[in-house]
């Protein structure tokens, strides 16, 4: 293990290990444009130079190993000229025109430039224009030549990646080009990903181009609710504009870092999934097909449930819920009030799904939901409905589920002829609710806190980015209501108070918090 | 029993409208928004309004008797040092403004008559009053790139701080109208959409 001095402070790292990663350890942050944890080096921007004590020549941080006794120096004069200098020639053709650009307010150019350079430009010459400005390359993606530094990222990322190849530079010198292989489009499920990896504005998301500044974003930390993996992701969400007529508040998702799960990366699905938090959403309580306040609606829920015997009662539950959901399904249903129809599982085709990211389940709890409600009940949700076509269900409750996608229009009529009361319970709207009798509007993943239990078995949490549209209440809180309508103080008052409580009843999770999860997640007992 | 599901949307919006002319978010953001104002009851002595009617008679007649003052004092070419206040016929006179005072705000136009602005939204962040409104979208010209699709300036909130003309960077909005006189019989009127601002 080489030890190293880097601006006076040692530190010792395994060999192999470069500069850039030995600074990282010591919280130093050495600029980079071409360099990405995540891709092969590559070396070509040189704004990493740094100064190497008895090295005539500055040396790379990204690429340069460690030696023993090296003495890094990432702030002294020389270093700083030559970051100087290197972001000079960088920008040399670059159109600076950032008023246009959507990457501004994020651009490690701007960064940069603010940080080390602040030079007035000596360019006398015209800059060399390139082919392609605002040009589609593909479904998700834009390219602005002009504004690309040939830093190469995006065309590591397609080729070890992705392995695509889609991407390349094209041509010589300064008329070097970054572009797709002729005949190609960037069209990839993981195509968004180059624009986050991208350091400058060349590629930019076609679906978020000219949306929102970035600076009027507001972040809350999330997991992508997509597919059973649970990417995890973060809702950049309109926080500060100060527009009147807003019609959505989620702007775009992008990753987040999670070595274990999705690294840097989201598939494209899961990146435009976020358009169902604003749109066709159930906003408020409806009985028989009239607008109703929240007491009325509970009243006529509890009513039903309490005139029929438990074993009348059928509840399709469902792995979109969190854990916390779950487990207030189970604590008021189960364990409260006996119902022994609880399940989740309905007959849904699997999805696409690939070796790297997606997965064929598309609902983010599969996994809490087997743990939480399946360990007490041996039935599935389709043994239920048929129950209910026969006649022998009463109440039926279901959670947000489309059942006439699921299984068919007759068989859903054939229900309707026979049970009594359908509540249906959900985010959005869908053929199904037009058949309940109550409809209760809860709340999305992106309004709630909670957490998801993916395919790994990994739990994670998901924070509330903002209040539930219009009178949608998150799914625990609805059944709390309830619980107390039928006179059951089931103490659900937080969904934090929920999972501790949760953590005792249900082996696989104990000893967890939400502190100790944290924001990469933790594994559960097996 | 046979709704659809695009039946019930329809009824849904239309109850929206009926209830309320804004939309749900903004009536949500509205409600945590709300905030009482305590006024403070008038003492017996000031709700007979006498030292409130007394002190402005008093206001305007030292006014009306320094000013006649002067004039009259003027007539006879002494104080001429000292101005005393003229009245203009307003608005069929017009004061004389500075030309660097900041006015009603107009966008500049491009050689073509379409406008300058590429809609960075520096001004709309700037802003101090949050009245301007800018919804970007693409323009056909990949050398443009982008422009303003709409471009709404509340001037019931502007405060005239010309923070938006300092900011641009395309020298794209000026308030050099010379104009003061925004008077509208709304508030909704007092909202300048890009026609209107691109006039003169
Ligand atoms: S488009 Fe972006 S990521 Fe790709 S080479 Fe250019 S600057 Fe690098
Ligand atoms: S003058 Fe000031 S308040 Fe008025 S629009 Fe410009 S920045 Fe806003
Ligand atoms: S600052 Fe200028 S160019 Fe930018 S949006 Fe405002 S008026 Fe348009
Ligand atoms: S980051 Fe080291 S050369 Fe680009």
């Amino acid at each position: 293990m080489p030890k190293l001095t880097i601006d006076g402070k040692e530190i010792e790292v395994p060999a192999g290990t470069t500069i850039i990663q030995a600074a990282e350890k010591l919280g130093i942050n050495i600029p980079r444009y071409c360099y990405h944890p995540a891709l092969p080096v590559s070396g070509n921007c040189r704004i990493c130079l740094v100064e190497v004590e008895k090295q005539p020549k500055l040396q790379i941080a990204c690429y340069t190993p460690v030696a023993e006794g090296m003495v890094v120096k990432t702030t002294s004069q020389k270093t700083l000229d030559t970051r100087k200098t290197v972001l000079e020639f960088l920008l040399v053709n670059h159109p600076v025109d950032c008023p246009v650009c959507d990457q501004a307010g994020e651009c490690k150019l701007q960064d940069y430039y603010m940080e080390h350079g602040q030079y007035n430009s000596r360019l006398v010459d015209v800059k060399v224009k390139k082919h392609k400005k605002a040009v589609s390359i593909g479904p998700t993606v834009m390219l602005d030549q002009e504004r690309c530094i040939l830093c190469t990222r995006c065309v590591r990322y397609t080729d070890s990646i992705t392995k695509t190849n889609e991407l390349g530079v094209f041509n010589r010198g300064d008329h070097s080009e970054l572009d797709v292989v002729p005949g190609m489009q960037l069209d990839n499920k993981y195509s968004g990903n180059v624009v986050d990896i991208c350091p400058v504005g060349a590629l930019t998301d076609k679906d978020f181009r000219f949306k929102c500044r970035v600076w009027y974003l507001g972040q809350t930390k999330s997991v992508c609710p997509g597919c059973s993996m649970g990417c995890n992701s973060e809702i950049h969400w309109d926080k500060q504009r100060p527009r009147v007529e807003k019609t959505a508040r989620v702007m775009r998702l992008k990753p987040r870092l999670n070595p274990e799960v999705n690294n840097y990366w989201l598939c494209d699905e899961g990146r435009y999934s976020y358009k169902s938090i604003d749109e066709n959403r159930v906003l408020y309580p409806q009985m028989n097909n009239e607008l109703v306040s929240w007491e009325k609606a509970i009243d006529a829920v509890a009513s039903a449930i309490k005139n029929s015997p438990a074993s009348k009662v059928g509840i399709i539950s469902s792995a979109q819920l969190t854990n916390e959901d779950l487990y207030a399904v189970r604590k008021l249903f189960k364990d409260t009030l006996k119902i022994s129809n609880v399940d989740f599982q309905v007959a849904q085709k699997p999805g696409y799904s690939d070796d790297f990211l997606i997965k064929a389940d598309k609902n983010p709890n599969t996994a809490g939901a087997k743990l939480i409600l399946q360990s007490l009940s041996g039935q599935d949700a389709t043994q239920i409905l048929e129950k209910a076509k026969r006649g022998e269900i009463e109440v039926l409750y279901v959670f947000g589920h489309d059942l006439i996608a699921l299984y068919g229009k007759p068989m859903v009529m054939e229900i309707v002829k026979h049970v009594k009361t359908i509540i249906w319970q959900g985010t959005t709207v869908n053929e199904t609710c037009s058949y309940a009798h109550i409809i209760l509007p809860s709340a999305v993943y992106a309004e709630k806190d909670g957490t998801f239990t993916n395919v790994q078995k990994r739990v994670q949490r998901i924070w509330q980015a903002f209040l539930p549209l219009a009178e949608a209440k998150a799914d625990w809180n609805i059944l709390n209501m309830i619980a107390k309508k039928l006179g059951h103080d089931l103490k659900m008052e937080s969904s934090e108070g929920l999972f501790c409580e949760m953590t005792s009843a249900v082996p696989a999770f104990s000893e967890m918090t939400y502190e100790k999860i944290g924001e990469q997640g933790m594994i559960v007992k097996s | 029993m046979t709704y659809s599901t695009e039946q019930k949307r329809k009824e849904l919006e239309k109850y929206f409208e009926e209830k309320s002319s804004f939309n749900i978010l903004r009536v949500a953001q509205m409600k945590r928004d709300w905030k009482k104002a305590n006024r403070r009851e008038l003492t017996w002595w000031e709700s007979t309004y006498i030292p409130t009617v007394a002190g402005g008679i008093w206001t305007t007649s030292t006014h009306f008797f320094r000013n006649l003052f002067f004039h009259i004092m003027h007539l006879f070419g002494l104080y001429k040092n000292v101005s005393a206040a003229v009245t203009y016929q307003y608005p069929e006179q017009k004061r004389p403004l500075a030309k660097r005072l900041r006015t009603r705000h107009r966008l500049m136009k491009r050689e073509d008559g379409s406008p300058r602005c590429v809609a960075c939204m520096m001004c709309e962040t700037v802003c101090p009053a949050r009245c301007i409104e800018i919804t970007a979208a693409e323009h056909p010209n990949p050398n443009i790139e982008k422009y303003p699709a709409e471009f709404k300036l509340d001037l019931g909130k502007c405060v005239y701080c010309g923070f938006c003309v300092e900011v641009c960077p395309e020298d794209a909005i000026r308030m050099d109208t010379g104009k003061l006189d925004t008077a509208e019989y709304s508030r909704q009127s007092m909202i300048y959409d890009k026609k209107r601002l691109m006039e003169e």
